[in-house]
């Protein structure tokens, strides 16, 4: 199923980015019977999606889907994935492409059975960014539980003295030192951009003070408190103390909507706050929590009945207004939060344990466009030319989605890849 | 097949250090089964031993005791041969460490003192693999006697014909159905669309008409205006289907279920099921039974639908009245729209020129924000448009909009900010608390609004931002000739949408091989609507490409096989039938079920459903788990002084098997005397499985499956509901064995939630502590 040679598969779908969007925009080509090669750049398949403890609005573990859909991975040879991959160049037209891909040495080879027993020895640790930095993990790490593949990775940065022990360890003659990163050229006929998105860069928005004052952390940090293979294994607490918070405020439209920042929409972040009003209260029956809104855009029934539902919680507010400034207490490591009440036109103080910044998303190839002929708008979403065909983005590298919205793009995307194909 | 067994016994990655390997050899031995270990089974010397048994003819069904199957599945995996997977490494020695159980001396071997429960759980592990080898076979594909690879599209308007479109692009021929006497829906009675792409300023012509031109330039779409579907009836790759004209009354309408006040009699009581086949007979006089196949119907692989949406119908709705509902020029968004399509915006009540008119998204005033039901996004955005039509009409227009939240998610903020350039437009927060009549102008009142507290505006008309309800809600449409009858089912866990309850999997529905897209499954703009059909057409053609290969579709894509019966033990009860979450099993006048494969998508639940167990498929059924059951060994007191217990887990094998996988990975040990047996869903657990372990003295049984309820994440929708329905009836036969009912549990988990196995199962195995073994050990 990885495959690590250059190959000529003209007729196939070459698929940018093994998130949620690529995953299905693979499964469902290749069902058709289509050859399909999955290109990852991380170490593991999942995106963003494996980061979050749940969907909106079921509550249910993203690696439900997951799970299936990596066994109709495993169960397909139609499809090929290449992990810590990235496109260099792509050239040619719809119909025939050809793609130079660089791998980047995982250290690890195919021998692996995922045993551990060299992280047992490795001492050398690194930061955790599947955690967003919040804690350490060695430096000899399987990316997570479920990750797919299976297989571990040995981080650059590993000592001499670790990588000695590593290889030693290994019974199965998985590590290798020497591996060099490699480039492999593809030949195919339409390639899906499913390279999604990243989390907007919080610190760039100054007034809300984030990478000031540790209490205030981003949406996407608080996915991972709040899931059990988290830094905290699942305990939503303070960075300075870890202390449980009693108030907490959510921060919406931190960066989107705003000229200076994210122009657009992010489509889920009203969503994933009051998803993330229900981790909260899960673990804290009377925390308070406010979310300062400007519009809540929960769109479509069941977004609007899980609204309503959490609307029942007399200790969670919404407050129409936009908060302006914050600051810290620092003997209590508390953030103090001024705010305007847009509908009243008063100022609003509040001084919280906790605030969360419901920051935005920015596609992933807005800053890194790739070397192939793509339209971007302007904030570097791709546009689809389904008339000139070949080449599409599906889910959030096209705009900003949820994960059903994502999947249907995904699905669709499919089929006009196949289009490609057929009419050749 | 001629079967030749061989066990291979991987000792890499603890399994050796842990257990006794020549004492697991023994049991094949035992048996004159070949066994051979390895001490790196998936490395490419392991591997290329067990290929070459297999080529060298020796091997064709092996038992491959190593890893979970849920790696190295695609390195274990060899082309004709049966593979057993047994789960030695996360199921056994990962989680249960020699520091916890030490292993026995030579001495305490022999002395029934003692006893290895690691090295039990091993040995029974792979005697349990020995025998499903021995029972299961290599499943066949199923091939439809008839096929086609045509496309039905249900439904003439944006979504459909871009669902048509999408697929003739891929080379399918398609047929669209359309029951009005031209293409378009309502995207044809448009005067204009919203923009999608930037500058996102000026509205653009609806995208209809080009869409409608561009069919002529494919011959292999097919159009029937004026035309309806009586009936579908079959299965995927070979759906026959009956048209007719609408409203006609013809042989091949598609009977009806009877509706629940027809089951019973005067006193309520039920009736039996012949009196009910009467009144079905006499309810659906004039009908054909679904078995009947129109001898003059069309063929289609698969189905999309796209019926779409009919506006609210607010007028006369109490609940709005406070929004003078009932006026003559307080009309709906819908309406509005039929005016402007004909020119410039007037007033229904007497033709005046409407300059000024205020857009009402939300009804609650100022109690609830929602918006009206069915809206969606939709009605914000066409709010702005509709604003931007006064604006166009005439210079000193004036349009305002009241909204609770103004919903332009995505890049279609773009579309809002640029609305609000407009200085005629004026937009605001507010609760409408009234609309009245004064003379011959309208007066709203709005409170909390962001231009003050109370706001009072004349307008000439006034618009309710009133929902698209989809047509789900008033028909099934698409008339399936199912004994479950003609809809989807549980649309009402949707509010009437055809929608799928899957994040992950957006077009599923329990109706394999047909797909909804467009507004009946969710509110959509017309730029959404084309992006849904393309992915609806997909699954469609993936269907008819599956069904063409004879391999089921998600969750069990490329599964071959598919239910089998021995009918003549058929009681004709109709469990099966009734209980099949996609409606797979049709059933004749006597009640035997006829079995559509291509509609299967292979979960068991007719075979966890079936009381005289004559259900099965080639590589699942009730003799190979049931034999994998009694393969067990229950020890007992003639064993050892203290025989340690014996629990069976049956466990749903997509989410929590990998679960418990995750105990095993991080190595949190749990009771070492509990046997799992993953199934395919827990929908397909047949009690007989739970009597037979019982009845071998085993102390109790738990089946842990996935969570049910309207947001189930069961991914064959009734699984483990039904399973414990099923359980909540074997209280009887576990009293007529003398057992307490406490035996048998039935548990919940998500995946993520694989901390909770150990105590879950330890606590179990506790409480079987406490009521004492079975009395049935050593008989």
């Amino acid at each position: 199923m990885t495959i690590e040679k250059s190959a000529l598969t003209s007729g196939s779908i070459m698929i940018v980015g093994g998130g949620i969007s690529g995953i299905t925009t693979a499964l469902e080509a290749a069902e058709v019977g289509y050859e399909v090669l999955l290109i990852e750049k991380e170490p593991s398949l999942g995106g963003r999606v494996s980061q979050l403890k749940h969907y909106f609005p079921k509550l249910c573990p993203p690696t439900c889907g997951l799970e299936i859909n990596y066994k109709r991975i495993k169960d397909n040879p139609k499809i090929k994935v290449i992990t810590m991959a990235e496109i260099e160049k792509v050239e040619g037209t719809a119909g025939n492409y050809t793609v130079d891909v660089k791998i980047s040495p995982r250290y690890v080879n195919e021998n692996c059975t995922a045993c551990g027993e060299c992280a047992k020895v490795c001492e050398s640790e690194i930061a955790d960014e599947f955690n967003f930095g919040m804690n350490r993990k060695k430096a000899a790490y399987l990316p997570h539980n479920m990750a797919f593949p299976s297989r571990y990775v040995m981080a650059p940065s590993m000592s001499a003295d670790d990588r000695a022990k590593c290889k030693e360890v290994c019974k199965f003659d998985a590590v290798d030192f020497d591996m060099q990163s490699k480039n492999l050229t593809f030949k195919v006929g339409a390639i899906v951009w499913a390279t999604g998105w990243k989390p907007y860069d919080a610190a760039r928005i100054d007034n809300l003070g984030f990478g000031r004052y540790q209490n205030i952390v981003t949406n996407m940090m608080l996915e991972r408190l709040a899931s059990k293979n988290g830094p905290t294994q699942g305990k939503i607490v303070r960075p300075s103390d870890d202390k449980a918070p009693a108030t907490i405020a959510f921060v919406q439209c931190a960066g989107s909507r705003d000229e200076n920042h994210l122009p657009y929409c992010s489509y889920i972040c009203c969503m994933a706050s009051l998803k993330h009003a229900t981790y909260i209260r899960e673990q804290y029956p009377d925390a308070k929590i406010y979310i300062y809104y400007i519009d809540l855009r929960t769109p479509g029934r069941k977004y609007e009945n899980f609204y309503s539902k959490l609307k029942q919680d007399k200790n969670v507010f919404f407050v129409k207004g936009k908060v302006a400034e914050v600051s810290e207490d620092s003997s209590t490591g508390n953030i103090n939060l001024v705010a305007e009440d847009t509908l009243s036109g008063e100022k609003v103080r509040q001084t919280v344990d906790m605030l969360v910044l419901a920051t935005g998303m920015q596609p992933s190839l807005s800053d890194d466009k790739p070397n192939a002929d793509l339209q971007f708008n302007p904030d570097g979403f791709v546009i689809n030319d389904f008339k000139k065909g070949g080449m599409f983005a599906a889910g959030c590298a096209n705009k900003p989605a949820d994960v059903v919205s994502s999947n249907q793009n995904a699905t669709g995307m499919a089929l006009k890849a196949i289009q490609t194909l057929v009419r050749r | 097949m001629s079967k030749k067994y061989c066990v291979y016994i991987c000792t890499g990655c603890g399994i050796g250090d842990t257990l006794d390997i020549d004492a697991l050899t023994e049991i094949p031995d035992d048996e004159g089964v070949n066994c051979k270990t390895h001490q790196f089974l998936c490395g490419k010397e392991g591997v290329a031993m067990i290929q070459k048994d297999v080529d060298d003819g020796k091997v064709n069904a092996m038992v491959i005791g190593a890893c979970s199957k849920r790696v190295n599945f695609d390195v274990f995996n060899f082309n004709g041969c049966i593979v057993e997977r047994v789960n030695l490494r996360e199921g056994v020695v990962w989680p249960h460490s020699r520091e916890k159980y030490p292993a026995l001396t030579e001495d305490q071997k022999d002395d029934s003192a003692y006893c290895d429960r690691i090295q039990m759980k091993a040995s029974d592990y792979i005697r349990m693999g020995m025998v499903r080898i021995e029972k299961v076979k290599l499943p066949e594909p199923y091939k439809t006697q008839t096929f086609s690879r045509k496309i039905l599209v249900l439904g003439g308007g944006i979504t459909g014909i871009s669902a048509a479109l999408d697929a003739a692009k891929a080379g399918f021929e398609v047929t669209i159905v359309e029951k009005q006497n031209k293409l378009g829906g309502y995207a044809a009675n448009m005067r204009s669309q919203m923009p999608v792409q930037a500058p996102y300023e000026q509205l653009i012509p609806s995208v209809i008409d080009e869409k409608i031109a561009e069919l002529q330039q494919y011959p292999n779409i097919e159009v029937k205006t004026s035309t309806e579907v009586a009936r579908i009836a079959g299965q995927p790759g070979e759906f026959t289907v009956t048209f007719k004209k609408p409203g006609e009354k013809v042989p091949f309408d598609v009977p009806f279920p009877l509706p629940p006040e027809m089951l019973v009699d005067e006193k309520g009581k039920e009736l039996d099921a012949e009196a009910q086949h009467v009144k079905y007979l006499e309810f659906n006089k004039g009908k054909e039974d679904i078995l009947t196949l129109d001898p003059n119907g069309e063929l289609y692989g698969a189905v999309i639908l796209a019926a779409g949406w009919r506006p609210d119908d607010i007028k006369g709705n109490n609940a709005y009245s406070h929004l003078g509902v009932d006026l003559p020029d307080v009309i709906t968004n819908d309406q509005f729209e039929k005016i402007a399509a004909k020119g410039k915006i007037v007033r229904p009540s007497d033709g005046k020129e409407a300059k000024s008119v205020v857009f009402i998204q939300s009804p609650g005033k100022d109690e609830d924000d929602a918006d009206f039901p069915y809206c969606g996004s939709v009605t914000s955005q066409v709010a702005l448009k509709q604003a931007k039509y006064v604006r166009n009409d005439y210079t000193d227009g004036k349009a305002y909009i009241i909204y609770q939240h103004m919903r332009t998610p995505g890049l279609q903020e773009n579309f809002y900010k640029s609305m609000q350039q407009d200085n005629g437009i004026f937009m605001s927060k507010g609760a409408v608390t009234s609309v009245t009549q004064s003379g011959s102008e309208l007066i709203v009142e709005a409170q909390n609004t962001l231009l003050g507290k109370n706001l009072n505006i004349k307008a000439d008309l006034v618009v309710i931002a009133a929902g698209m309800v989809p047509v789900t809600v008033d028909d099934p449409v698409i008339n399936l000739a199912y004994r479950q009858g003609p809809g989807f089912r549980d649309n009402a866990i949707f509010g009437g949408y055809a929608d799928s309850n899957y994040i992950c999997f957006p077009y599923e529905t329990q109706r394999t091989g047909i797909y909804a897209a467009g507004a009946i499954r969710r509110s959509m703009t017309i730029d959404e609507s084309i992006e849904d059909a393309a992915g609806a057409a997909l699954k469609a053609i993936q269907c008819i490409e599956s069904a063409n290969r004879g391999v089921a579709v998600h969750p069990r894509s490329g599964d071959m096989s598919f239910p089998e019966f021995f009918f003549q033990r058929c009681t004709q009860c109709k469990r099966c039938t009734v209980e099949c979450p996609f409606g797979a099993l049709d059933d004749d006048a006597k009640g035997t079920p006829k079995a559509n494969p291509t509609r299967c998508r292979r979960c068991g639940t007719c075979m966890g459903a079936c009381p005289e167990r004559i259900i099965s498929f080639a590589d699942y059924s009730i003799d190979s788990i049931g034999s994998q059951v009694k393969a067990i060994k229950v020890p007992s007191e003639d064993d050892f002084d203290e025989p340690p217990f014996r629990i069976l887990a049956l466990i749903c094998e997509n989410d929590a098997y990998p679960a418990l996988d995750m105990v095993g990975m991080n190595r949190i040990d749990y009771s070492p005397d509990v046997r799992v047996i993953p199934v395919r869903c827990l929908g397909s657990v047949n009690t007989i499985w739970i009597k037979d372990a019982l009845a071998q003295g085993m102390d109790g049984v738990i089946l842990i499956g996935c969570k049910h309820g309207d947001d189930y994440q069961c991914h064959f929708v009734k699984g483990s509901e039904l399973a414990q329905v099923r359980l909540k009836k074997i209280g009887d036969a576990l009293a007529s064995l003398a057992l307490e009912e406490e035996r048998v549990r039935f548990e919940e988990i998500a995946i993520d939630e694989y901390d909770k196995l150990p105590e879950l199962l330890s606590s179990f195995v506790k409480e079987l502590e406490d009521l004492g073994p079975s009395p049935f050990k050593g008989f």
